[in-house]
C-alpha cells in the first residue's frame, strides 16, 4: 500500500494541530493552529485519494531514465507560482509606500506585508529554484538517482508547508523580528526538520555517485545547504515562553544578539541567494551554451574563496553602532576582499561563452543568463562599495540599500533562475522546445528594463534621503525633519512601483510560457532570427 | 583570562593562520601537475549525457 503511512502519518499531525488550538497560550497560536488544522486536513483527504492498494509496483515513465525528475517537475511548478506570488506582493508593498491609504489593517500593513514579501521571493521562490535544480544537477552530474525514495518528496512538501505557516503567521502578526528569520520557533524547529533531510537526500546522493568526480556546482549547493543549516539553527536559538504559544525570547542579548542576526542575515544572501544560484550556474550555463566551463580551475578556486570570506563579511550591516569597531572595520575589509571571488566567478561564467558570442543574439534563454551574471557582476561591485565606512555613512538606512539588494535578487538570483526553468521545462516534460521563444525574449526585456528602472530610481532617492539627513545650515541645525525626506521619496516611489510591475508582467509572461509548454502547445511564431540555419531553396 | 578575550585571541592568532593555509593549500594543489588536465576532464562533466 502506498502513501499509507504518509496518510496517517499527516493524519496525526492534523490531530495534534487541532490539539494546539484546544491548549493554546493565546490567541495567535490558537489562530495559527486553525491554520495548520486545515492545510494537513486537506492534505491528508488528498493523500487518501492517493493510496495505491496493488502491491504490484507501477512502472512509471521515471523509471526509465532511472532519475527521479517528479519531484523536480514538482519544484519547477512551485516556483513559477510562488515567484508570480512574490513579485504581486512586492508590487502591492511597494504601492503601499507610495499611497499609505493602502495599507489595510490589521492584516495587511506595510509591517506585515513586507516580510510577507522578503520570505516569498527568497524563501518560496528562490528556495524551490534551489531544492528542484539541486535535485535535476545533483542526479545528472553524479549520473545516480536520488537517495533516500520519497525522503524527496517530504523535504519538498515539508518545505511548502514551511512557507505557507511563515506567510500566515506574518499576516497574523506572528513575528520574531529578525530579519529574514521572522517565523517564530515551532515554525524554525520545522524546517530545521525538513532541512537535515534535504540534507540526507543531497549528500546520499552524492555517496553513491557513479561519476567519480563531484563537479563544482554540486560544491555549491552542499555549502549552500550546510550553511544555511548552521546559521537557522544558531540565528533562532530562543526559548519560548510556553510550549503552547507563540512567544520565544533570543538567547542572545544586546549586541551580541545584532551581531548574531547580521552573520545570518549577510550569509543568507551570501549562501542562499549567492552560492545556491552559483551552483545554478556552473550547470545550466554550460547545459545552455554547449560548452564547458571557462576555467574549471578557476571555479574551484571561486568557491573556496567566496566561503572563506562570505562569512565574515556580516558586520557591515552595523556600521556606526554598538558592535567593536574592530569588528566593523573586520566586516568591510573581508566585504571588499570579496570583490575578488565575486569578479572571478563572474568572468569564469561570462567567458564559458567565448567562442560561442553569437548565442546572446539569438538564443533569448542564454541571454537571461548572461544578464543574471553581469548583474551579480554589479551588485557584487556595489555591496563592497557601500560596505566600506565612509560610504555606508551616506547610504545605510537609506533607499539606496534597498535598490542594491533588488539588483542582485531581481538581476542575479531571478535571471539565473528564469534561464534555468526556461531550460529545465521541455526537458522535463519531454517536449521539442518551449511554447514561445518570442515569449522569452519579451520577459528579458520586461524584466531587465523593469530592473534598470527600478535600481536607478533607487540611487537617486537613495542618495537625496542621505543628503537630506544630514545636511545642516550655518548655525549646525539640521536643515530637513525626518517627515520631509519621506515627502520626497513620493515620486520615487511611484516610479519604483512601475518598474516591480515591469518584472511582474514579465513573471506572468513567464507563467503563460509554462504552462502551455507543460500542456504540449507549440505556438505558431518566426524563428528568432539567426537561430535556425537559413533554408537553401530547393534547385 | 575571561572566555571572550581567550576566543578572540584564539580566532585572531591561530584560528586566522588554519584558515588561510587551509586556502593557500587549496589554491596550490589546483595549480599541481596534472591538474589541468583533470580539470577539463572535470568540466566535461556536465555535457556527458542529455
Amino acid at each position: 500500500m502506498k502513501y499509507a503511512f504518509e496518510t496517517i502519518a499527516v493524519g496525526i499531525g492534523a490531530f495534534l494541530a487541532l490539539l494546539g488550538v484546544a491548549f493554546a497560550k493565546d490567541d495567535l497560536f490558537e489562530a495559527h493552529m486553525w491554520v495548520l488544522f486545515f492545510v494537513l486536513l486537506v492534505s491528508t483527504v488528498l493523500l487518501l485519494r492517493r493510496i495505491k492498494f496493488s502491491s504490484a509496483s507501477v512502472e512509471t515513465a521515471d523509471d526509465k531514465s532511472g532519475y527521479f525528475d517528479e519531484v523536480v517537475r514538482y519544484g519547477i511548478i512551485a516556483t513559477t507560482f510562488w515567484g508570480i506570488v512574490g513579485f504581486l506582493v512586492g508590487v502591492v508593498v511597494a504601492l503601499q509606500l507610495a499611497y499609505p491609504d493602502l495599507n489595510i489593517e490589521p492584516w495587511l500593513n506595510f509591517g506585515r506585508t513586507r516580510p510577507l514579501h522578503t520570505s516569498a521571493v527568497v524563501f518560496a521562490f528562490g528556495g524551490n529554484a534551489l531544492l528542484a535544480t539541486s535535485f535535476y544537477v545533483v542526479q545528472r552530474t553524479c549520473r545516480a538517482r536520488l537517495f533516500g525514495g520519497d525522503l524527496a518528496w517530504f523535504v519538498f512538501w515539508g518545505y511548502q508547508l514551511f512557507i505557507v505557516m511563515a506567510a500566515t503567521g506574518y499576516l497574523l502578526g506572528i513575528t520574531q523580528g529578525r530579519e529574514y528569520a521572522e517565523p517564530e520557533w515551532y515554525v524554525d524547529l520545522w524546517l530545521t526538520v525538513v532541512w537535515v533531510a534535504y540534507l540526507i537526500v543531497f549528500m546520499g546522493t552524492l555517496f553513491k555517485r557513479k561519476e567519480p568526480h563531484i563537479y563544482v556546482a554540486n560544491w555549491f549547493y552542499l555549502a549552500f545547504i550546510v550553511t544555511i543549516a548552521m546559521l537557522h539553527i544558531v540565528n533562532n536559538l530562543a526559548i519560548p515562553v510556553s510550549f503552547l504559544g507563540v512567544k520565544s525570547y533570543s538567547a542572545f542579548a544586546g549586541v551580541q544578539d545584532a551581531l548574531t542576526q547580521w552573520w545570518y542575515g549577510h550569509n543568507a544572501v551570501g549562501f542562499f541567494l549567492t552560492a545556491g544560484f552559483l551552483g545554478m550556474m556552473y550547470y545550466f550555463i554550460p547545459k545552455q551554451a554547449g560548452r564547458p566551463v571557462y576555467s574549471y580551475r578557476l571555479s574551484i578556486i571561486h568557491f573556496w574563496a567566496l566561503i572563506f570570506l562570505y562569512i565574515w563579511a556580516g558586520p557591515h550591516h552595523l556600521h556606526y553602532t554598538a558592535l567593536p569597531d574592530w569588528a566593523q572595520t573586520l566586516g568591510m575589509v573581508f566585504s571588499i576582499m570579496l570583490w575578488m571571488p565575486s569578479w572571478g566567478g563572474m568572468i569564469n561564467g561570462l567567458m564559458t561563452l567565448s567562442g560561442a558570442w553569437d548565442k546572446i543574439r539569438t538564443d533569448p534563454i542564454i541571454r537571461m543568463m548572461v544578464i543574471a551574471v553581469a548583474f551579480y557582476g554589479m551588485s557584487t561591485f556595489e555591496g563592497p562599495m557601500m560596505s566600506i565606512k565612509a560610504v555606508n555613512s551616506l547610504s545605510h538606512y537609506t533607499d539606496w540599500t534597498i535598490g542594491h539588494v533588488h539588483s542582485g535578487a531581481l538581476g542575479w538570483v531571478g535571471m539565473i533562475s528564469f534561464g534555468a526553468i526556461y531550460y529545465l521545462v521541455p526537458k522535463l516534460w519531454g517536449r521539442n522546445r518551449l511554447y514561445s521563444m518570442r515569449l522569452v525574449n519579451w520577459h528579458f526585456w520586461l524584466a531587465t528594463l523593469g530592473i534598470v528602472v527600478y535600481a536607478a530610481v533607487l540611487w537617486v532617492a537613495g542618495i537625496q534621503q542621505g543628503l537630506m539627513w544630514r545636511e545642516y545650515n550655518d548655525q549646525g541645525f539640521l536643515v530637513y525633519s525626518f517627515a520631509e525626506s519621506v515627502d520626497a521619496m513620493h515620486p520615487y516611489y511611484v516610479l519604483r512601483s512601475i518598474g516591480g510591475l515591469m518584472y511582474l508582467v514579465g513573471a506572468l509572461i513567464m507563467g503563460w510560457n509554462v504552462l502551455m509548454t507543460i500542456l504540449g502547445h507549440e505556438r505558431n511564431e518566426a524563428p528568432i532570427p539567426g537561430s535556425e540555419p537559413a533554408m537553401q531553396p530547393a534547385e | 583570562m575571561e572566555t571572550y578575550t581567550a576566543m578572540r585571541q584564539f580566532a585572531d592568532s591561530w584560528g586566522l593562520v588554519f584558515l588561510f593555509v587551509v586556502f593557500v593549500g587549496v589554491v596550490l594543489f589546483m595549480f599541481r601537475p596534472g591538474a589541468k588536465a583533470a580539470a577539463e576532464r572535470a568540466a566535461q562533466i556536465p555535457l556527458k549525457e542529455d
